[in-house]
């Protein structure tokens, strides 16, 4: 065994140790503990008192820090990082939703606005049609007003002259006549034009 | 040792005087160093890099957060938020469990964890804790936990001393797990190490040959790394289970 060297090195008393086994120890530890020849030294007892005051120690100073400053400011920078990230989330969305509501509005103002104006041109045109029947009612019936008038004038004068037609012809008969036989009456020459008219 | 041929895995593992205070319990010895050492790293580490309480963190301060994270979320997958009041609790032991492993893992540097009274006063810590806040908590259900829940009643007398039996073996299971896992790896490592040594002075051939046991030496170190950092990690999560317990006994 590779163990066997120091006993070897440190002397008579690990002689005696190796041969009478577990009483040995004592003795050694007795010494102060330097050399724990014999006894595996995670297993040295006389080790146990010392490693857990210092443990208890150490595990205690390790606690309260994590407990009362490490871990708490450790999980305040988390809690706040998560905090800010939130709060930066929850600003872009309400921005988006005031975004979307601002498109919204927009293309609703837009869609009234294209209404109205298509309804102002709706009644533009009505209007301007009105006005247009309105003026072309008032042109026609002053021209079949005047038409009428016309025609009743032509009748007027076309009654004038056709009664002319009996007196004219009546003249050209009496002055035919006159011509032909030397006399002829006015009466006469008017009974004969309307005799003649008659037929 | 005294002679460098003859390479003593053991004595690593030798608890010596630091400074001398005489006869007497506290004896300031490198265990009691390292563990100090282990805490004031802890501390020094943890609470400076979150000095600054930067809202954009820097290197530092997010692996502080992510071990924060890391063993908050295992208490509040294993115990639930109620399980949050021992979280500074299982935050230490498991700070404490992995600094102390690692600090094992850098040469001629003590490993506090190798010593079964360091871990099974860990265990014996947590076993004490889930006790007592059991009691405290549940009054006499907290016997509930021995009395598993839809169990026909004439398998209890079976069932009800497996479950003490298990219950009480936990502050065992719990320290030699990680004492034996610290020890066996710092042991192994000792011994092929102590292999490339004692083959490299046997001339050429021996050069040769201890390439084998330096291969293995570095192989055996990344597995230890994992070790130390799994052992601390499995260490807590049982913490945060037994807690479990003695918030919610019925199960």
């Amino acid at each position: 065994m590779e163990t066997e060297t120091p006993v070897a090195i440190d002397g008579a008393e690990h002689i005696d140790a190796s041969a009478e086994g577990g009483e040995v120890h004592a003795t050694t530890e007795a010494h102060g503990g330097e050399e724990h020849s014999g006894v595996f030294p995670p297993f040295d007892p006389s080790t146990f008192g010392p490693q857990l005051i210092w443990l208890a120690l150490a595990f205690a100073v390790l606690y309260f820090t994590m407990s009362r400053l490490a871990l708490p400011r450790i999980g305040g920078i988390l809690a706040d990082r998560k905090s800010r990230i939130d709060g930066d989330l929850a600003a872009a969305d309400s921005a988006r939703q005031k975004t979307d509501a601002a498109i919204a509005a927009y293309e609703e103002a837009l869609a009234t606005a294209r209404q109205k104006s298509q309804a102002i041109a709706e009644e533009t045109r009505a209007g301007i049609q009105a006005d247009i029947d309105a003026k072309r009612k008032a042109v026609e019936t002053d021209l079949s007003a005047k038409v009428a008038a016309a025609e009743t004038s032509i009748q007027a004068t076309k009654a004038e002259a056709l009664g002319h037609v009996a007196e004219i012809a009546a003249d050209t008969v009496q002055a035919l006549v006159k011509q032909l036989t030397g006399s002829a009456t006015a009466d006469e020459a008017r009974k004969a034009v309307a005799a003649a008219a008659k037929e | 040792m005294a002679d460098p041929n003859k390479v003593d895995p053991i004595h690593q593992f030798a608890i010596t005087d630091v400074f001398s205070t005489g006869e007497g319990g506290f004896a300031f010895t490198n265990s009691a160093l390292f563990m100090v050492l282990t805490v004031g790293l802890i501390i020094i580490y943890l609470v400076g890099s979150t000095a600054g309480r930067s809202l954009i963190p820097g290197r530092a301060q997010v692996v502080s957060e992510l071990l924060y994270d890391f063993v908050a979320n295992m208490v509040r997958g294993a115990a639930g938020t109620e399980g949050m009041k021992f979280f500074p609790f299982v935050f230490s032991l498991f700070m404490f469990v992995l600094v102390a492993n690692m600090f094992g893992m850098i040469p001629f540097f003590f490993t506090v964890t190798s010593h079964i009274i360091v871990t099974f006063a860990l265990a014996m810590l947590v076993f004490v804790v889930v006790i007592a806040y059991g009691f405290y908590r549940n009054g006499f259900k907290f016997l509930k936990l021995f009395v598993p829940a839809g169990v026909p009643a004439y398998v209890l007398p079976i069932v009800v001393p497996i479950e003490i039996v298990s219950f009480l073996s936990r502050p065992i299971s719990l320290s030699v797990r990680l004492f034996a896992n610290i020890l066996a790896g710092h042991i192994t490592l000792k011994v092929f190490a102590g292999f490339i040594v004692s083959l490299g002075s046997l001339g050429a051939l021996g050069f040769l040959g201890a390439s084998l046991p330096l291969i293995m030496t570095v192989a055996i170190t990344a597995l230890e790394f994992l070790v130390a950092a799994l052992q601390a990690y499995v260490f807590a999560v049982l913490t945060s289970m037994y807690i479990n317990d003695a918030i919610h006994p019925s199960h």
